[in-house]
């Protein structure tokens, strides 16, 4: 008897879960919207899956039916990961700490 | 070209990269240095997915175009929006992975061999649910944040639209939904797989458009969510690990935030899924109400007050956002400060239209994060201070939800603002708040109404200090 592969992969998915559940509760309730705009930015990984599919064509026809949708997924992923760091990025650099008082 | 065992090793690592990001937010000091590690996960993931790719056509090149278009725009917009517009432009970035992921299902169905899940009318079974799920969600997603979007800009009207059997008709659709899977897994025909996309499309539509504007941090935090499972989904489609911890993080993440923002209203998941709430219709039976007396000042009694006293804590709400009062707030705050006043910020959970909302424009203001209080830190403090200066913030500092069991926020967490010796009310109007319940605390004794612009009065108190 064998182990289907899905298995596994679903094995991850629950633990990751898990890690998700307690990591998230750990964020200072502070920093929720950065949370937010960087769980955005990391989710467009989903980037991997355009880029295979948009390589569907061939050396004769780049775009064929299916590339292109890839292509336009690349396109959104790329704004989302490149939004979503640099402006968590840019929020995150506005939180200081009280400066000491020069009285 | 690398092999598949150690690309997959690499992609276990942007993923642990990406649980370290989401580590880092547990406190501002290590938050950049997190945000540093999703990058690095992020340029991992994407480098060996170019590495595994054994014949470099010239589609690469066109990847690599493709790639900096999108990411030149995301880099515009990411330095041009002001901090203001957060939710609106977190709903809209929430829309575009869940149309990444509509797109990439696509894809994957109609060229399946490229993904090496078959061929064309001959998906693996487990495939074609796990893509069809991803489509599902990842359609939803965008379509309920183009709601959101819109909602959030104002671009359409905040309050929520309601009609008869749409409950009924939401129940339906959802069915269908699984019906229509069922027969795509049936017959594998294109057409069911596209109804089932138009068909979810409708259903995010439909979800979103009852849900009234102030309800708006549960939306986002549950499209947030949604985006993950979505992501989850092609990654399983796509047997990618990256992808399936990425969306298992930012699932619960999603669902972790959705929580608190009900806690902080007081209400379950599903009656703000439900909708309707903070109609009109609550509104116009507390017209009747008699007169009761209001006593209102101006900025000098407003200056005066504070001045004198030797604590104050500011409840901003969604107004400071709306009147962009954030950087008077804390030029007033200097001044009273140089006054030797001691001085607060009290955070509800739910100010604000997302989780955290106005923590980022205090933090924008410059406002240090360790004068910022949240709700359990800080409510005990109201009875020993001289001033509460409530600025935009209306439903959530009503007595109202500790005392009227009737009343629709009774059991609703509030800030104990009535209980500081004097609380300066800054408003437009009497109107009441999105709740359409009368706030008590216009009413009493130590309430001073100041009625203007929130950034305006502030301006102006800050010229009688």
């Amino acid at each position: 008897m064998e182990i289907d592969p899905f298995i596994f992969r679903l094995s991850i998915f629950i633990l990751s879960i898990f890690v998700g559940y307690y990591v998230v509760w750990s964020v200072t309730p502070s920093l929720h919207t950065p949370l937010m705009s960087v769980t955005n930015a990391i989710s467009s990984v989903i980037i991997v899956g355009a880029i295979i599919a948009s390589l569907a064509g061939t050396n004769l026809s780049v775009f064929n039916q299916s590339s292109i949708f890839g292509f336009l997924a690349i396109v959104l992923a790329a704004i989302n990961i490149f939004g979503g760091f640099l402006v968590t990025q840019r929020m995150l650099a506005m939180y200081k700490k009280k400066k000491k008082d020069k009285k | 070209m690398i092999s598949a065992n150690l690309l997959a090793i690499f992609y276990l690592i942007s993923g642990i990269l990406f649980i370290l990001a989401l580590r880092g937010l547990s406190s501002p000091e290590t938050s950049r240095q997190g945000n540093l590690f999703g990058i690095i996960g992020m340029a991992i993931a994407i480098t060996v997915t170019f590495l595994s790719i054994d014949n470099f056509s010239s589609g690469f090149l066109y990847v690599l175009l493709f790639l900096l278009i999108g990411g030149s725009i995301g880099a515009f917009i990411a330095f041009k929006i002001p901090m203001t517009a957060m939710p609106e432009l977190v709903a809209g970035f929430h829309s575009l992975v869940g149309l990444a992921a509509v797109f990439v299902a696509i894809s994957a169905f109609i060229s399946p061999e490229v993904f090496n899940l078959g061929s064309a009318g001959n998906i693996k079974l487990a495939s074609l649910i796990e893509m069809s799920i991803g489509a599902a969600v990842g359609a939803i997603t965008f379509s309920g944040s183009i709601i959101a979007f819109l909602k959030l800009r104002g671009l359409m009207s905040g309050s929520p639209i309601t009609f008869p059997g749409q409950h009924i008709l939401n129940l339906l659709i959802l069915i269908s939904i699984i019906i229509l899977t069922y027969f795509l897994c049936l017959n594998q025909s294109p057409s069911f797989f596209w109804s089932l996309i138009a068909i979810s499309f409708l259903v995010g539509f439909l979800l979103i458009i009852p849900i009234g504007g102030a309800d708006m941090p549960v939306v986002i935090s549950m499209l947030n969510s949604y985006s993950g499972w979505a992501a989850a989904g092609i990654g399983f489609t796509l047997e990618n690990t990256a992808l399936i911890i990425t969306g298992a993080l930012v699932g619960s993440s999603g669902a972790i935030l959705s929580y608190i923002m009900c806690k902080g209203m007081n209400r379950s998941f599903f009656n703000v899924i439900l909708g309707g709430f903070g109609g009109t219709d609550q509104t116009s039976s507390k017209t009747s109400k008699e007169q009761k007396p209001v006593k209102s000042g101006n900025a000098d009694d407003a200056a005066f007050l504070m001045k004198n006293a030797s604590s104050v804590i500011i409840v901003p709400g969604y107004g400071m956002a709306v009147a962009q009062a954030q950087h008077a707030l804390r030029e007033m705050v200097d001044s009273l400060k140089k006054n030797g006043v001691k001085v607060s910020y009290a955070i509800h959970p739910v100010a604000g239209r997302m989780p955290g909302h106005m923590n980022v424009l205090l933090a924008e203001a410059n406002v240090p994060y360790d004068e910022v209080f949240e709700l359990e830190e800080i409510n005990n403090d109201f009875a020993n201070c001289d001033v509460a200066y409530v600025i935009g913030a209306n439903d959530v500092t009503n007595p109202v939800a500790k005392t009227d069991p009737q009343s629709p926020i009774y059991g609703m967490p509030v800030l104990d603002v009535e209980k500081s010796k004097s609380v300066l009310f800054v408003k437009r109007s009497l109107s009441p708040g999105y709740a359409g319940i009368d706030n008590d605390l216009f009413y009493r004794d130590n309430t001073l109404m100041l009625f203007a612009d929130a950034k305006k009065m502030t301006e102006d108190i800050i010229k009688n200090l």
